[in-house]
Formats: structure tokens, C-alpha cells, sequence
């Protein structure tokens, strides 16, 4: 029905612009992490793995993403405990106030990322909100300090901004399923709990998994919360990049670390795509 | 009829326990929230229970802050670009992934989609050695081609999930009378198209004023509002920040329900929880 000319004209131009401000910059990234700098802080473009055995050899580097991914999976199991519950009680038990609780749990998306993370660090800091609330109720004496500026901080904060993003497909899988399969089940002499294990959940999985991998990814390549509410020790690996580009000046060593990051993302999202279609019934 | 009901009401009871979890997820996502909003009014600054001496002072301050203005003027001015490239080169990619053929389609689609998925830090590193090879000074240009190129996707995504419910019959029937495909573009195409471009184009807009990771490393001498904020969270915090902050935040409140408005007409929200689904989950 559509011809030649008309399918050149729409793949052209957002394939043309893809391939340079997609592919090449990805490719640049690539070439970059085999260069070095020189004493004089100039680029050599000479081609050698050193980047990638400095990696591997410097024990901050590869300790700080080990910590990174730790923390990362600790933001999508807190985001999946506190998601899942929310998604099915809106969409088996909210009645006629699905759309207005749904709607809900969207609205906070639409305050920046950087003022959320802002605001818990007004509520969590020594004289912040918190802290002088306990006080108030007399139920310490003085501030609590591991609130603020630790990986307790990033998780919470982290957790707090990706939750609705679990939620999203978790309850678009949910409303999927056909209501008359419950039924069945039910017909068929299952307990409520039984439905669930065997019928609720396995449907649900792709879109479970969806939400994790969002989470994670997400929270991996966060420089911003650490940066605001980290401290030494809530450290990631993306402010190690930063730091790399910034001050530090050594683009090529961190060009490295972004492409190992990129790899990790990219496998991650394969694994979970291919894990989606083996759970999906359709 | 009886036994029907009894059947509902027994997957429909509700466990005491999920209401509550239900309450407490809703209170820790609109705790900081709520904190924000109150302390924009706190005469003591941003700390400290109970809040003290309201006051619209820090709205005062903000108004008379040349440089919060400037930023807000430098953010638009780049949202509404970057959203016109994301639409200029999404509608078309979108329309190639429903009907053309052609090699490399499948990694195509997944390039397209990934800056949505990854880390804001990768997409604004591999620009920005882009950007430092071909000797390009950084600017509020250079950030507009980042937001531009990031947001695509969404309106590929939103228009791709508007094509897969077009009837093509129409556009069948505008060729067969002898339009031609420029034509049949503009005035059947186009138009049946109008809710989801229309979507797409607030959402960029709205991920756009709002974007901070890649703007944070293409960003020239000028400062877009989000990078504004980040300086001065760096300095010490005013709730002045609060101030802004809430302003925004009813802004962008009444986009979305501008938006929520449009697409209930004819969609119903599980499809828009399905899209969006969709999206974040990079299908």
C-alpha cells in the first residue's frame, strides 16, 4: 500500500539522525576507552586495553560498582515490596477509585527528580524535619546521624523516586488478566491464596520484571542522590565518572567504566526481555 | 444471581493488611511532597519542627531572583525545541517501524528507545565526546539536542501505540480517490494521529524541563532551571527552592491533567497504564 518513495521518507530522516547522535556518540564512547592521557593532560589517541586492566587492578573502581549494584538492588527490592502490594490493591480492590488512586500514584513523577531528592534531604538531615520531630516528641535526646549522608539515605531516596515506576507495568500486567480466570480458579476449589500463587502471580511476572529491570538500571547510573545525600560511603560509580570528566581529567579511564556500565544495562535489558516473552501466555 | 455475588466477594475481600500497606506507600511517595510544599511557607528555613512563622516572604525573594527567571526563560526555550525535534524525527520513525522495511529495523528500534532506559549519565557522556570532537561549543544548543535526541523515543513510543489502533482503511481510501501520499499524510494521517502527538508533545515537554543528568554535562554558560537549583543546593538551601519548586510543581500538575483530559476521550487509563508500560519497559 505505501511506496518506495514515501517509506524512504520516513525512515531517512530519523535513521540519519539516530546514527549521528546515537550510534556515533556510542561508538566514540567506545573508541575513547582505548585512548589514555598524556602527562600534559592532552588525549593520546594510541589504542591499548590499559583502561580496562586499571579496572580491574585499582580496587576502588570495581568495589565502587559492586557497591553501586549492591545499592541498586536494594532500591528494586524496597521499589517491587512497596509496588506489587500497591498495584494489586488498585487494580483487584480500589473499586471506583482506581482512576483517582491510579492518578496518584503518578502526580509525584511529575515533581523533578532533583527537588524529591532535595526534600528528603530537608526531612532526614541532623536539624532536618525528621530529627527535630523525634526531638520534639522527646523521643531522642539528640539528632539521629546515619539518616543523612549514607547509603541508608540514597536507598530511601532512590526507592521513594522509582517506586511508581514498578508500579506502572506491574498493574498494566495485572489489569490484563481476564477476571473469568479468577473466577475458575475460585470455581475450581482454590483458596484466594491459591489463586494468587498459581494464577495472579505467574501473569503478573513479565510486568514484575518490567519494573525491576527499570529500577535497577535507573538506580545503577544515579549520580545526583549520592551526590546530594550520599556522603563518602553512598558513593556510586557514575561519581566516579563524573569526577573522571570533571577535575580528575581522564576521559578515556572514564569512558571505560561508562561502556562497562553500558554493557551491564544493555545484557540486563536483554536478559529481561528474553525472561518477559518465556512468562508471557499471549 | 446470589451465587454470582458470593463468587465476586470472595476474591474481593480485602485483607486488613493491604489497605494499610496501600495508605503507607501513598503517604512515604507524598511525604517529601508535602514537606516541600509546607516549608516553602516556613519563616525558620528549610529545617525544624514544627514549621514556624508562615510567611510568603520566599515567594517574594523568588520573584525579585533575576537569575531563577532567566533559568525558567532558558528551560522553555529549550523544551519547546527539543520537543519539536523529538516530534519532527519521531512521527517519522514511528511510521517507519508500522509500515517499511528495511535492514537493521529491529537495532533501529532498540537505538531509539534505549536513551529512555539508560542512565541520563551515558546518553550525556557519548554527546558530549560528540560534541568535544567535532569542536562544537557548549550551549543551551548543545542541551537541546541532547533532550531532542533522549526524547524521541517517547514520541515514537506514544505515536507507534496510536498507529497500531489507526484503521488503515482511511488512508486507503484517500489514495484510491487520488490524493497523494503528501496529502494523504496531512489530512488523514495526521489527524487521526492528533491525540497521541499531542500527548507525546507535552510529555517531552514536561521530561524536558525537568531533565537534569544529561543536561548536567552538556550544559554551556547558561543555566536551564534544574542545573540553577543543583548550583544552589550545592551553596546552601533557602526555601526559595521550596518556592520555585511548588510553582513548578502546580505547572506541571495542570499539564498532566491537561493531558489525562485529552486522552480520556477515547482511551481508557489501563491502556495508558499499558503504554506507559510499554515505554518504560522498552518494547
Amino acid at each position: 500500500m505505501f511506496s518506495r518513495a514515501y517509506k524512504t521518507a520516513v525512515t531517512a530522516p530519523p535513521l540519519l539522525w539516530v546514527a549521528i547522535f546515537l550510534l556515533l556518540p556510542y561508538a566514540l564512547m567506545f573508541c575513547y576507552s582505548f585512548w589514555s592521557v598524556s602527562p600534559a593532560q592532552t588525549i593520546v589517541h594510541s589504542w591499548s586495553f590499559s583502561n580496562y586492566t586499571q579496572l580491574l587492578r585499582v580496587n576502588v573502581y570495581w568495589q565502587t560498582l559492586l557497591r553501586s549494584m549492591w545499592i541498586a538492588a536494594r532500591v528494586t527490592f524496597f521499589s517491587l515490596l512497596l509496588g506489587y502490594p500497591l498495584a494489586y490493591f488498585l487494580s483487584f480492590h480500589a473499586g471506583r477509585h482506581k482512576d483517582l488512586l491510579y492518578q496518584l500514584v503518578i502526580i509525584p513523577l511529575w515533581v523533578s527528580y532533583l527537588v524529591r531528592a532535595y526534600a528528603w534531604k530537608t526531612i532526614l538531615g541532623s536539624d532536618g524535619v525528621l530529627n527535630t520531630l523525634l526531638q520534639y516528641a522527646h523521643l531522642t535526646r539528640h539528632p539521629v546521624e546515619f539518616l543523612l549522608y549514607s547509603p541508608f539515605a540514597v536507598v530511601l531516596t532512590l526507592t521513594h523516586i522509582y517506586t511508581p515506576f514498578t508500579f506502572l507495568p506491574i498493574y498494566a500486567a495485572l489489569e490484563h488478566i481476564p477476571r473469568n480466570l479468577m473466577e475458575a480458579s475460585h470455581d475450581l476449589g482454590a483458596t484466594p491464596r491459591q489463586t494468587f500463587w498459581k494464577v495472579i502471580l505467574p501473569i503478573s511476572i513479565p510486568g514484575l520484571l518490567a519494573g525491576a529491570t527499570f529500577a535497577f538500571v535507573l538506580s545503577l547510573g544515579d549520580f545526583l542522590a549520592p551526590l546530594l545525600l550520599g556522603g563518602p560511603s553512598g558513593i556510586m560509580i557514575s561519581n566516579i565518572v563524573v569526577s573522571l570528566f570533571g577535575a580528575a581529567y581522564n576521559w578515556p579511564l572514564g569512558a571505560a567504566i561508562s561502556l562497562v556500565m553500558l554493557v551491564l544495562v544493555v545484557s540486563l535489558l536483554f536478559l529481561s526481555e528474553r525472561l518477559e516473552k518465556k512468562w508471557s501466555f499471549s | 444471581m446470589e451465587f454470582f455475588v458470593s463468587k465476586e466477594s470472595a476474591f474481593v475481600r480485602q485483607p486488613r493488611w493491604l489497605l494499610l500497606h496501600t495508605a503507607a506507600v501513598f503517604g512515604f511517595l507524598y511525604l517529601p511532597i508535602v514537606v516541600l510544599i509546607v516549608y516553602s511557607f516556613n519563616g525558620e528555613g528549610v529545617g525544624g519542627f514544627p514549621p514556624r512563622n508562615l510567611t510568603l516572604n520566599w515567594y517574594r525573594i523568588l520573584f525579585s531572583d533575576a537569575a531563577i527567571w532567566d533559568s525558567v526563560i532558558n528551560s522553555l526555550e529549550v523544551a519547546l525545541a527539543a520537543m519539536v525535534i523529538a516530534l519532527v524525527f519521531g512521527v517519522p520513525a514511528a511510521l517507519a517501524l508500522d509500515r517499511a522495511g528495511f535492514p537493521g529495523k529491529a537495532l533501529f528500534r532498540r537505538l531509539v528507545l534505549l536513551p529512555l532506559i539508560l542512565p541520563g549519565i551515558i546518553t550525556g557522556l557519548s554527546l558530549l565526546m560528540l560534541f568535544n570532537i567535532t569542536g562544537t561549543k557548549l550551549s543551551l544548543l548543545t542541551i537541546v539536542l541532547g533532550h531532542g535526541t533522549a526524547l524521541i523515543s517517547v514520541a515514537t513510543t506514544e505515536v507507534f501505540a496510536g498507529l497500531r489502533k489507526l484503521d488503515r482503511e482511511q488512508e486507503e481510501a484517500s489514495l484510491d480517490l487520488g490524493a497523494n501520499y503528501w496529502q494523504t499524510f496531512w489530512r488523514v494521517t495526521l489527524p487521526n494521529l492528533k491525540l497521541p502527538i499531542i500527548g507525546a508533545a507535552l510529555l517531552i515537554f514536561t521530561l524536558s524541563m525537568d531533565e537534569i543528568a544529561v543536561s548536567f554535562f552538556l550544559i554551556g554558560r547558561d543555566n536551564t532551571l534544574p542545573l540553577e537549583i543543583w548550583g544552589r543546593l550545592r551553596r546552601g538551601i533557602t526555601p526559595e527552592i521550596n518556592a520555585v519548586s511548588t510553582i513548578i510543581f502546580v505547572f506541571s500538575l495542570a499539564t498532566i491533567v491537561l493531558w489525562y483530559r485529552l486522552r480520556m476521550v477515547n482511551q481508557a487509563v489501563p491502556e495508558i497504564a499499558a503504554d506507559f508500560a510499554e515505554t518504560a519497559a522498552g518494547h
